[in-house]
């Protein structure tokens, strides 16, 4: 019984699967179709392989602008959100009562800030930039895309730091490091492995976010805003092959995770 | 005094430490001497951990004052303090091979890595972990772990090394071999050692001397000699070892001998064996080791102290017999007889005669509550 029970459990795994990758494996597979007259636009009938794609890659206007928009978009926020998070979620563990006066108010924006339908964060956020006169560009985008990702870094972080063993800081300063050294040689170290993941997901948040980023870009257009506005017109094949990229890019960061838990299980 | 033995000493002047309206520390005045291997011993909750995360800087007191030598220190905080902690937890850095975590302090003081190598290995030998330096300390047993503790915490040199009971993850058998061990170390390097432990035996077993706790204060101190056969204080005549006590009032008679009379008459006891100043209720006592039993009726030797009394239980444990007898008002007495083949053994029933010699009783302060043996951190 056990072993029809497994045949189903594998069937189903299987199916689950192959709905996840379809959308994605179609899309790398459609970056190799041709185009056979007219404008270039995305087909899903099958023209024939071609690599025009991949060698054409920058001659979309406002395409290749936008990507790098995305990435530079992408890494700086998630600098700002790692930094600033990872530092809010210290606070939140280490203290509390009168050092630590509002600390319910800021957990309870932190849930609010990932329970709230993100349009009325774009909208909100627009509204704000609007009535003050800050142009709207890249400095609104690092800002937006700050916010709505702090919250998970510090989620992340904060899960990595309840198990936490206070006296290894003790036992650091004990042993003569400085506070800062302390947490540069062990407590950093100890939850590198959450500050990681949230900074991963602060990536990958801001990379492929639309609502927030077309209320606040202004001219300046992420690579999703982009895509949207030409969508309209058709969108050309150079679209699937700088989302295959994308998807290349996050897979290697998955598989690189994975292999430092890994290491990270084994010597811990 | 000179100076020399001046700057060595630490001192705890008066030192309270309250968390809330908990009193942890209570006016505690207490001297630490250069090389000692001073214990502090009571139950959960007496305020032992709290002492010594106060001399390692983790706590700062809420009055009162500690002295490295002349040196205030009170609110120096640890990094800056020539005092290492060994952990009950160990604490060590497991993101660090076992080299790593030794050589932690060396590094911070400046040592290069190279420099410190030398030194790491020398420690590894002292604590018998050769070779062992590039592990994990999560590749280590518990056994091990506690000795690169202990050596990430001597390769330092420091003024006092502060252990906060640090057997107590490890069973019966290791902990008997650590103890020698430990104290086979701290004799090897001269370091000052202050050992936290509720653990009666451990802290006889290694000590120089032994600082009993309650409830925040100290309730006797001296070598483990003096504070088990003059023990200041009914929860010290309890906490360390077995005590027979019967509370008296105390007559204060001419002569070497002072006697407290109680419910059966009374006792005598020397002079020097009741601590200064004690008057009126108190508890007179012995141990159960140095008490005989002999059959009802018989005669009593001049030089000893005795009461009737009835055997309710006997046990042979071996190396002995132990009894506990019933004095007629209800009193339970533990007798311990070394099974050295001496004929008398009554059986359970039997009226017997309690004596001991009237040099081996004591008088004690009455407790007003003594809580009984830990066995967690406080």
């Amino acid at each position: 019984m056990s072993a029809k029970r497994g045949r189903w459990l594998g069937l189903y795994s299987w199916l689950l699967l192959a709905y996840l990758l379809v959308p994605i494996v179609g899309m790398i597979f459609f970056s190799f179709n041709d185009v056979l007259a007219g404008r270039p636009t995305v087909t899903f009938e099958w023209n024939g392989a071609t690599l025009r794609w991949y060698r054409e890659l920058t001659n979309v206007v406002g395409l290749p602008e936008a990507f790098w928009l995305s990435i530079r978009l992408a890494l700086a926020s998630m600098v700002a959100a790692t930094v600033i998070g990872t530092l809010l979620a210290l606070a939140l563990v280490r203290y509390e009562g009168k050092r630590f006066r509002g600390r319910t108010a800021i957990d309870q924006t932190l849930f609010m800030n990932i329970a709230a339908p993100e349009i009325v964060m774009g909208a909100s956020l627009l509204g704000l930039f609007a009535s003050y006169h800050v142009a709207r560009g890249f400095l609104t985008l690092l800002l937006s895309h700050t916010v709505f990702s702090i919250a998970y870094v510090t989620v992340t972080v904060r899960a990595r730091l309840q198990g936490f063993d206070r006296h290894l800081e003790e036992a650091a300063g004990d042993l003569g490091a400085t506070p800062l050294t302390t947490f540069r040689l062990v407590t950093l170290p100890m939850i590198m492995p959450g500050v990681l993941a949230g900074a991963m997901m602060a990536f990958a948040l801001s990379l492929d976010d639309f609502v927030v980023s077309n209320f606040v870009s202004g001219t300046t257009l992420p690579f999703p805003v982009w895509v949207y506005g030409a969508s309209r017109m058709g969108v050309p094949p150079q679209v699937f092959v700088f989302g295959t990229i994308i998807f290349l890019l996050g897979f290697a960061g998955a598989i690189a995770s994975l292999a430092m838990s890994r290491r990270a299980v084994k010597s811990v | 005094m000179t100076t020399e033995n001046r700057s060595s000493t630490i001192r705890l002047n008066r030192v309270t430490k309250s968390f809330g309206d908990v009193t942890a520390v209570d006016d505690l005045s207490l001297e630490i001497r250069e090389g000692e291997f001073l214990s502090l011993l009571g139950p959960s909750g007496c305020g032992k951990t709290t002492t010594l995360r106060m001399l390692g800087g983790f706590e700062e007191p809420t009055s009162g004052s500690i002295y490295f030598g002349d040196v205030d220190v009170t609110h120096v905080p640890p990094h800056r303090r020539d005092v290492n902690t060994v952990f009950q937890s160990y604490a060590l850095f497991p993101h660090m091979s076992v080299a790593d975590n030794i050589a932690f302090g060396l590094r911070r003081k400046g040592m290069s890595k190279w420099d410190a190598a030398g030194t790491v290995a020398d420690m590894l030998t002292l604590v018998d972990l050769e070779g062992r330096g590039d592990r994990k300390p999560t590749q280590l047993s518990g056994g091990q772990q506690q000795r690169v503790a202990l050596a990430r915490s001597l390769v330092n040199h420091p003024k006092l090394l502060l252990l906060d009971e640090p057997m107590s993850a490890l069973d019966a058998k290791l902990r008997k071999t650590m103890q020698i061990e430990l104290k086979r170390i701290q004799t090897q390097v001269g370091i000052t050692f202050l050992y936290v432990t509720h653990d009666q035996e451990e802290a006889m077993t290694m000590s120089d001397r032994i600082v009993v706790m309650n409830h925040g204060r100290i309730e006797g101190s001296g070598s483990p000699r003096e504070v088990y056969e003059h023990p200041a204080t009914e929860f010290v005549a309890t906490f360390l070892g077995a005590s027979n006590l019967l509370a008296g009032t105390l007559e204060t008679a001419t002569g070497e001998f002072d006697v407290t009379r109680h419910a059966y008459g009374s006792f005598r006891s020397p002079r020097h064996r009741t601590p200064a100043g004690l008057s009126g209720s108190v508890k007179v006592g012995v141990r159960p080791e140095k008490m005989a039993l002999q059959p009802a009726g018989s005669p009593v030797a001049d030089s000893d102290n005795s009461l009737a009394g009835t055997v309710i239980v006997s046990t042979f444990t071996g190396v002995g017999n132990q009894y506990l007898v019933a004095a007629p008002h209800g009193e339970q007495f533990v007798v311990y007889a070394q099974n050295s083949g001496q004929a008398f053994a009554p059986r359970s029933g039997e009226d017997v005669v309690m004596t001991w010699p009237v040099e081996h009783t004591f008088v004690v302060q009455p407790s007003k509550a003594v809580p009984a043996e830990g066995d967690s951190d406080d």
